[in-house]
């Protein structure tokens, strides 16, 4: 029989009082009981693999850096050295002696344990990604929470949403649980394009692995061509972290990092019932 | 305690018991099939030791990635070399005809070869490219005689399992496993894009092993020694460069 507002009303009272018995049904969810429950923002499996990504990421990016110091010329194509024609050149002083950079000296060389923590920090995270990306097609997380729903798939719903940032308004009911139309296609963007396009391009500099797969260099346009999308793909990730960190800035950073850690919005719920929905 | 969190406890238990037996019979299969490289230990090893067996599962027999003729490169950059010693002078002097490559260790009859020696063996060129760690990188074609070839001639024995190879710039020797030492495109190389293989790209003598950067393909090779025990060597890390902070396997 389906609940009205008043029996389930009436439901949530007598559940208060029976909560201790064994045998009442746990899975009736009512509009009520949502409003008097504080919201499971992210689930356990989100929380890990988001702390691991960012140590990951953190360590990938800072040795990149230091790996590109090397030799902060770009090229396009198959080969590239300090014989040819390079596409760009970063304006910053190199720690070989051996590339013209312009400056009168060589930053200390740091390419050694840069280059141990950035494969290390890059197997961590591609474990990570294989269990968030299984766990998240299992749970139905990729389809619940970062997928698009079908009404979102036009410009509108996306000029809507940005214009709602813009008057700074409060997120809506929906957006309590989960997240609105430019996360989501932020978080997808990132999880399936960006760092696939990154491990991709960075496989292609291995002249192990592309003795197996050539396509994987050839496909880019060459081991150079690898490299400087590499370059710029990292540029692209960089800007998406100083995006989230600004938006989790402006939307309460206490609050949000507390969910990111615990799982919930507020404090967490005495009593691990209420958890459920 | 309720019902769903003592379920998730089992489960999780249950999940961490596997990992953890996985983990422990992952290393003993890895060991047992060579695939942990020499300088497995200390805090970059779980990464260095996946690398090194993924890509010994994946890449044992592939060949080098060729290029057309088209693609070598006109002006190749020769890194920087320390100044030669007066032992490489005396030898170039000569035109390179007293330089010897002594291979030993664990092979049946240890032998001097001249680099006519070298010559008379079977000869075979590949256009592969140079790889820097740093970045950069160009193509060039390789003629020489396959490391294979000297190997089988001085009756490698059945329990090597590397090949170390040292320049003649004292302090600089490298090793790489049987699966790279065998490898058809591993080559003792004397000659670039048809002629003979010039000083600063480590003429007279130079071992290419094209599937792996730069730094592997040592030069100015005058000794090459098989051995079943990587770890008397050196700081037993298989060659000078994690000694140095660098990887061992640098096929990535």
């Amino acid at each position: 029989m389906p609940f009205s507002s008043e029996n389930s009303r009436e439901w949530v009272e007598r559940r208060q009082l029976t909560r201790t018995d064994p045998c009442y049904p746990r899975r009736v969810t009512t509009a009520i009981e949502v409003s008097k429950i504080r919201a499971v923002r992210h689930s356990g499996l989100v929380r890990v693999t988001h702390w691991l990504t960012l140590v990951s990421f953190v360590a990938l990016l800072v040795t990149g850096a230091e790996i590109v110091i090397s030799h902060p010329r770009f090229y396009w194509g198959e080969v590239g050295n300090v014989n040819t024609h390079p596409l760009f050149t970063l304006p910053i002083p190199a720690s070989r002696d051996t590339v013209p950079t312009g400056y009168p000296y060589v930053m200390p060389d740091q390419n050694g344990w840069s280059r141990y923590l950035h494969f290390q920090s890059a197997w961590v995270l591609v474990f990570t990604a294989l269990v968030y990306g299984i766990a998240g097609v299992v749970s139905g997380h990729f389809r619940r929470n970062l997928v698009p729903e079908r009404r979102d798939w036009t410009w509108r719903a996306y000029w809507t949403r940005i214009a709602r940032y813009l008057r700074r308004e409060p997120p809506d009911r929906s957006e309590m649980r989960s997240y609105n139309l430019l996360q989501r296609t932020a978080y997808l963007t990132v999880v399936f394009i960006l760092f696939p396009l990154m491990i991709w391009t960075g496989l292609a500099m291995s002249p192990s692995f592309t003795s197996a797969v050539p396509a994987a260099a050839a496909l880019l346009g060459g081991r150079q061509s690898a490299r400087t999308l590499h370059f710029f793909l990292s540029w692209l990730l960089l800007l998406f972290l100083v995006v989230h960190v600004t938006m989790i800035a402006l939307s309460g950073f206490g609050s949000r990092m507390r969910a990111m850690i615990t799982g919930y919005n507020g404090d967490p719920p005495e009593d691990p019932e209420e958890e459920r929905l | 305690m309720n019902p769903i969190s003592r379920r998730k406890l089992i489960t999780m238990g249950l999940a961490a018991t596997a990992g953890a037996s996985g983990l422990i019979e992952a290393n003993r299969l890895a060991r047992r099939y060579g695939l942990v490289p020499p300088d497995s230990g200390g805090f970059f090893g779980p990464g260095e030791t996946l690398t090194y067996a993924c890509q010994r599962l994946l890449t044992a027999r592939t060949p080098a990635r060729e290029f057309p003729r088209s693609m070598i490169s006109k002006n190749p950059f020769a890194n920087e070399v320390a100044p030669p010693k007066e032992e490489f002078k005396r030898l170039q002097a000569g035109g390179f005809r007293d330089w010897r490559l002594v291979v030993d260790g664990t092979v049946a009859r240890p032998t001097s070869f001249s680099l006519a020696d070298l010559k008379s063996l079977p000869i075979h060129s590949q256009i592969t490219e140079v790889a820097c760690e740093e970045g950069w990188s160009y193509i060039a074609e390789w003629i020489g005689t396959p490391l294979s070839g000297v190997l089988r001639e001085t009756g490698v024995l059945p329990q090597s399992r590397y090949i170390v190879y040292y320049s003649i710039e004292k302090g600089l020797w490298e090793s790489i496993d049987m699966a790279d030492a065998m490898h058809p495109y591993t080559l003792l190389t004397m000659g670039m894009n048809d002629g003979d293989l010039p000083v600063p790209f480590g003429g007279p003598l130079r071992l290419r092993v094209p599937r792996q950067l730069g730094y592997k393909s040592l030069k100015y090779v005058t000794r090459i020694t098989a051995t079943d025990d990587i770890k008397k060597f050196g700081k037993g890390l298989g060659s000078v460069d994690p000694e140095y902070g660098y990887a061992w396997y640098a096929g990535i």
